[in-house]
């Protein structure tokens, strides 16, 4: 049961992606994709979760789960970061008008 | 539900509100950048309240994790040259892919240790394997594309179809046994040979794939590492996971579609025909009935000083050449002389979605100036001068004029249409896609050889020469 509640939440989602974001000019083709992609790293909540399972349980895990962390980090921090440097020259731009 | 795991959720749900209203402002220039920011927000919401979680009891390696990684971004993030972009960007794909793969396989690990794997769950972890590990290889084989790590051009060899056909059943099989493992370490020998051929999917899949099609391809891959995040939300049962992964599968989706579009190609055709590849040995010397006309700097400056209508045609070219600032002196002169400047973009110029935009935004060129394709074009014959710097494919004229052209049919600007055209180009080779190029030879059409940057600079030193 517990699945196919979480399916249902991932199609609503879908749907709803689809319905936000139907027409985007051009020019922010670049920023919605590292812009989305730093979201995707939305994946680091799983690695927190591996990371900090403690003694008791597989180290194994708790080592693939830093591994994980470390990516989802760069993903995370690196994607908010770029974008905006990229969205601020835009705005630059756009002032001078 | 004890009330800590309520508090965590409701700041999920949260966080994924955050995420939601983010995307959307991120598709409208006024909102974008504080679209960018909420979404942050939301995750930093996210991982704070995860810290929370009760089942977390270590905190030091996650602290030691967290700083690597951090640091490790935000270098790449302030470093990146603007030109650099669709090599990072493609990075960053492959990054979360492989993140995702790994939070798939550390649950592996904990449930099989702990014995409560349910045959579920391993379909569910199988998924996130693949999706994670496809999109790893598939964007680090990219990025070596991009950053000339290895050659960018469409690789064919004899029966690729088949084996690539032959890998992916292979993962289907695969897939398919570790649930019915049920654990274990024969499972965990599956799980391993699960990962090691999906990651060899990523590089056959991306291997035939030519750098003229790198736009799809990046779109397709940041679709594919929201997938993979979603599918370790499924693992783990976690809805933020989910929803945010999703959204970012359906906006990577339509990246997708909308490049495709712009090419008037199929996605299929796209990822499975070897573009370019075939072209380039076969249809070489379709339109070499004229003749290479090169022109001086010295010449195209006395054209450029009388033209008063002057469109810019940047290409990828531009983006190696590092030009996109010298471009911008020169339209700055040039509009200062009287000539309306304008510069035209195609939707799949340059190796990612919106790749010209960034760097004409880097360079401060005015954003009233830029036209897009369908509004340029009716305009053209008005054009005294076309500039068309590093570009290729999306102005061959073969694609409205040549039926049995492999790009017959994809939208292009018509350059060939201005009154004169000068096209800025390296060498006399064909383009990246190895097709013969018409413009080129065309009577209206001056070539200038040389480095973009150096004849732009070159060019702008004329005009400061004569008014001096």
């Amino acid at each position: 049961m517990e699945l196919i509640l979480l399916l249902f939440i991932f199609v609503l989602a879908g749907f709803l992606g689809f319905e936000l974001i139907s027409k985007v000019p051009s020019q922010l083709h670049t920023p919605l994709m590292s812009g989305s992609n730093a979201i995707s790293g939305i994946t680091i909540v799983g690695a927190l979760l591996a990371t900090g399972l403690g003694e008791g349980e597989s180290q194994l895990a708790v080592w693939i789960g830093l591994l994980a962390l470390i990516l989802a980090s760069i993903n995370v921090v690196g994607g908010y970061l770029v974008t905006d440097r990229m969205l601020a020259m835009f705005k630059g731009g756009k002032k001078k008008q | 539900m004890e009330s800590s795991a309520t508090i965590v959720n409701l700041a999920y749900i949260a966080a994924a509100i955050c995420f939601i209203f983010g995307i959307k402002m991120l598709g409208k220039a006024e909102t974008a950048r504080r679209g960018n920011r909420l979404s942050a927000i939301g995750m930093l919401l996210a991982v704070v309240v995860t810290l929370l979680d009760r089942s977390i009891v270590s905190y030091e390696l996650i602290i030691v994790g967290i700083v690597i990684g951090g640091a490790i971004g935000a270098v790449a993030a302030k470093r990146v040259q603007m030109t650099g972009m669709p090599e990072l960007v493609a990075l960053f794909n492959g990054f979360g892919g492989l993140a995702s793969l790994l939070v798939g396989s550390a649950e592996f690990v904990r449930q099989s240790g702990a014995e409560t794997l349910i045959p579920a769950t391993s379909a569910i972890i199988a998924l996130a394997v693949i999706i994670g590990g496809i999109t790893f290889t598939g964007s680090l084989y990219a990025w070596a594309k991009l950053a000339g790590k290895v050659s960018g051009t469409a690789r064919i060899y004899p029966q690729q179809k088949r084996v690539n056909a032959g890998v992916a059943g292979a993962i289907v099989l695969l897939a398919i046994l570790l649930p019915i493992l049920d654990g274990g370490i024969s499972a965990g020998v599956v799980l391993v040979l699960l990962i090691i051929t999906a990651l060899a999917l990523g590089i056959l899949a991306v291997m035939p794939i030519g750098g003229g099609d790198m736009p799809v391809v990046i779109a397709l891959l940041n679709s594919l590492s929201g997938l993979a995040a979603s599918a370790a939300g499924f693992v783990i049962q976690n809805n933020v996971l989910i929803v945010a992964g999703c959204l970012v599968g359906a906006s990577g989706l339509i990246l997708t579609v909308i490049m495709c579009k712009a090419m008037n190609r199929s996605l299929t055709n796209v990822l499975f025909s070897g573009f370019g590849a075939q072209v380039a040995s076969g249809e070489v010397g379709l339109d070499s009935g004229g003749e290479l006309k090169p022109i001086s700097t010295e010449d195209a400056y006395y054209i450029l000083e009388s033209a008063s209508n002057v469109v810019f045609i940047p290409g990828y070219g531009m983006a190696v050449a590092q030009a996109q600032h010298a471009v911008k002196e020169l339209a700055g002169i040039l509009s200062n002389n009287g000539a309306e400047v304008r510069f035209a973009i195609h939707p799949v110029a340059g190796r990612m979605p919106g790749h010209m935009n960034v760097l004409l935004a880097e360079a401060d060129v005015d954003y009233e100036q830029l036209v897009e394709m369908d509004d340029v074009n009716p305009t053209m014959e008005m054009v005294d001068v076309a500039i068309v710097i590093g570009a290729n494919d999306v102005v061959n004229p073969a694609a409205t004029n040549d039926p049995s052209s492999p790009i017959h049919g994809m939208p292009i600007i018509e350059a060939h249409r201005a009154k004169t055209v000068f096209c800025l180009k390296r060498g006399k080779g064909a383009g990246f896609s190895g097709i013969e190029n018409g413009l080129f030879t065309a009577a209206n059409t001056r070539m200038i050889y040389g480095d973009a940057k150096g004849t732009m600079t070159n060019l702008v030193g004329q005009f400061k020469d004569s008014v001096g």
